[in-house]
């Protein structure tokens, strides 16, 4: 541990003042974005940008800690998207949204992949780009989502199910990933994706089955103590992920089945006393990543960031518009379904980390960055477009209407008033 | 009245019901898992928000009130305007009533009269709203709501001596 190493009184000293000085920084940035109404997330990644290597402030005796920090953010991003989620409505959205899921993984994976080849990057980098670029961001959407007051719209069951299915798809792709940078032979991989599968099914009909006695076991029945609570549960999500980690499962997954497996009002209990520990090491994640990104390689990153982002945004307003439409939404629903996808985010980033973790392709980190970025602000911009359009969907500017309706004269004299 | 209301299950956020209002427009109500409610009014094409509120667990309880209240006290009026006046009064528990020491229900006092017991007052001490299993107890005082009639036919009630 950093706290014990070295000559210490100096370091701890160094490590508070750093430690320090970038939650407050964060904090600072929590603020603006509010001002701004924008998602948070992509302050975080500048914010890590300017910290750490070639940024304006060197860090030297937090970068261990902030290393652990991060995985911990992984684990709690994923912990709690499990708890928000219940087995049964997860298996209610595959019922009724899986061919919307194969749709979302084709139209937006592919892509992703395309362009990694076509810039020449490896089969393995390809294959980490498709993940980037596949993956809408729940956390950000469900934020936007609830800000522009759109939470009662028609179209937002469509947007969701496209959500549950990609962060179940996750529970594949992310160990399918893990085996393949550990650069394990076929028999690895096939492994560990037959362990996922079987794991995920079995926690997804156990906690739809016997939730309550899952539930049991992690957590006492009364959630009388949320303090036993919060300490049991975020010792088991650990617990887990760390041995899916061993097995080569992916801690992340781990994690996630461990937020599905518990229901109830341990699950809603736990959802409390685990958000303030999320929104710390999630945040300290994302300026990990930025950390870890240097300022000077975003330039040359950006026009392949935005090559992915206009192909990607097309191919995600695609699939809200069709998943939209197969719920009988109406046209201006679709396309807020659409636009509403377009945001990237924690996902992106946690596959990111697996790869450049393990070293693959130097300038993944900060075209993901980018991506990222980039994704969210279009998203911000483009999220009050569909308003704009007339009730039968066709884009029609306003100043168009206004102009045609004074100068086109009325084909026939006004009717005399009745009476 | 046929009002219908349709649910849809939002997953990970919580659940919104949406209803259809006699000139056409629609309401909705989001209710998330954090216990913040939403209220939604539709656009002119009734699938998207024209307008939305976020409302905390007692603002919420606040509107909820100020929408039920109304209703109580004009449900009061037309029974007024209907029949004779409504009047409440505190009828007092006797020691010996053959009700002392048995549950609200087994007066069936509503039944029976037709006037409501909405409060029980027992040593400085108010218990609102008493259910059926609410146990009665000799000194008490019974504040009861009805007509002239029904009331003097539960004091009637509470005064039977056991046997």
């Amino acid at each position: 541990m950093v706290l014990a190493s070295g000559d210490t009184a100096s370091h701890t000293a160094t490590f508070l003042v750093e430690l320090g000085a970038i939650l407050f920084a964060l904090g600072l940035l929590g603020r603006a974005a509010a001002a701004l109404r924008i998602p948070v997330i992509p302050l975080y990644l500048v914010a890590g940008l300017f910290f750490g290597q070639g940024g304006i402030l060197d860090l030297t005796a937090s970068e261990q800690f902030l290393t652990v920090s991060s995985e911990i953010g992984v684990i709690l991003l994923l912990v709690m998207l499990g708890l928000e989620y219940s087995a049964g409505e997860l298996l209610s959205s595959l019922k009724s949204q899986a061919p919307i899921g194969v749709l979302d993984g084709l139209l937006n994976a592919v892509p992703g992949a395309l362009i990694a080849l076509i810039a020449g990057w490896g089969g393995l980098a390809a294959i980490t780009l498709a993940g980037v670029t596949w993956v809408s961001s729940s956390g950000v959407i469900a934020k936007m989502l609830g800000d522009l007051g759109r939470l009662g719209n028609r179209e937002v069951p469509s947007i969701l199910g496209v959500l549950v299915l990609e962060d179940l798809m996750m529970a594949l792709y992310l160990p399918l990933l893990t085996a393949l940078l550990a650069a394990g032979g076929a028999s690895t991989v096939v492994i560990a994706v037959c362990v996922a599968v079987g794991a995920v099914t079995v926690i997804i009909v156990l906690a739809a089955r016997y939730g309550n006695a899952v539930t049991r076991i992690i957590a006492p029945k009364d959630a009388e103590s949320t303090e036993a609570l919060l300490l049991g549960v975020l010792g088991a999500t650990l617990l887990v992920a760390g041995i899916a980690d061993q097995l080569k499962v992916s801690a992340a997954v781990g994690a996630f089945l461990v937020g599905i497996a518990l229901s109830g009002t341990v699950a809603e209990t736990a959802v409390e006393v685990l958000s303030p520990l999320r929104d710390l090491f999630a945040a300290v994640f994302f300026v990990t990543f930025g950390l870890r990104t240097s300022p000077g390689t975003l330039l040359p990153a950006l026009p392949m960031a935005i090559a992915l982002v206009v192909t990607t945004s097309i191919t995600k307003v695609g699939t809200g518009w069709i998943a939209a439409r197969r719920a009988g939404v109406k046209r201006r629903g679709r396309w807020r379904a659409g636009v509403a996808l377009i945001p990237r985010g924690e996902f992106s980033v946690v596959i990111a980390t697996l790869a450049v973790t393990a070293g693959v392709e130097k300038e993944l980190g900060p075209v993901t960055a980018c991506y990222v970025l980039l994704s969210i602000l279009l998203a911000a911009a483009v999220q009050q477009l569909p308003d704009k359009l007339s009730v039968d969907g066709s884009f029609v500017p306003a100043f168009l209407t206004r102009r045609r309706s004074v100068r086109t004269p009325p084909a026939q004299p006004a009717p005399d008033p009745p009476g | 009245m046929g009002l219908k209301i349709v649910s849809r299950v939002l997953p990970g956020i919580g659940v919104c019901q949406e209803l259809g209002l006699h000139d056409g427009r629609r309401v909705g109500v989001v209710t998330r898992r954090n216990g913040t409610r939403d209220i939604v009014l539709y656009d002119e094409e009734g699938e998207g928000a024209a307008a939305a509120v976020s409302l905390n667990d007692d603002e919420a309880d606040a509107v909820a009130e100020l929408l039920g209240a109304p209703q109580l006290v004009m449900r009061l009026t037309n029974q007024q305007s209907k029949a004779a006046a409504v009047i409440t009064e505190q009828l007092p528990m006797p020691y010996d009533s053959r009700y002392a020491g048995r549950p609200l229900g087994d007066t069936h006092a509503r039944t029976r009269t037709g006037a409501s017991i909405v409060a029980v007052l027992r040593g400085g001490t108010t218990y609102p709203s008493p259910g059926p299993e609410f146990v009665l107890e000799g000194g008490d005082f019974v504040i009861t709501v009805g007509t002239r009639e029904g009331l003097d036919g539960v004091a009637a009630l509470l005064a039977t001596p056991p046997g």
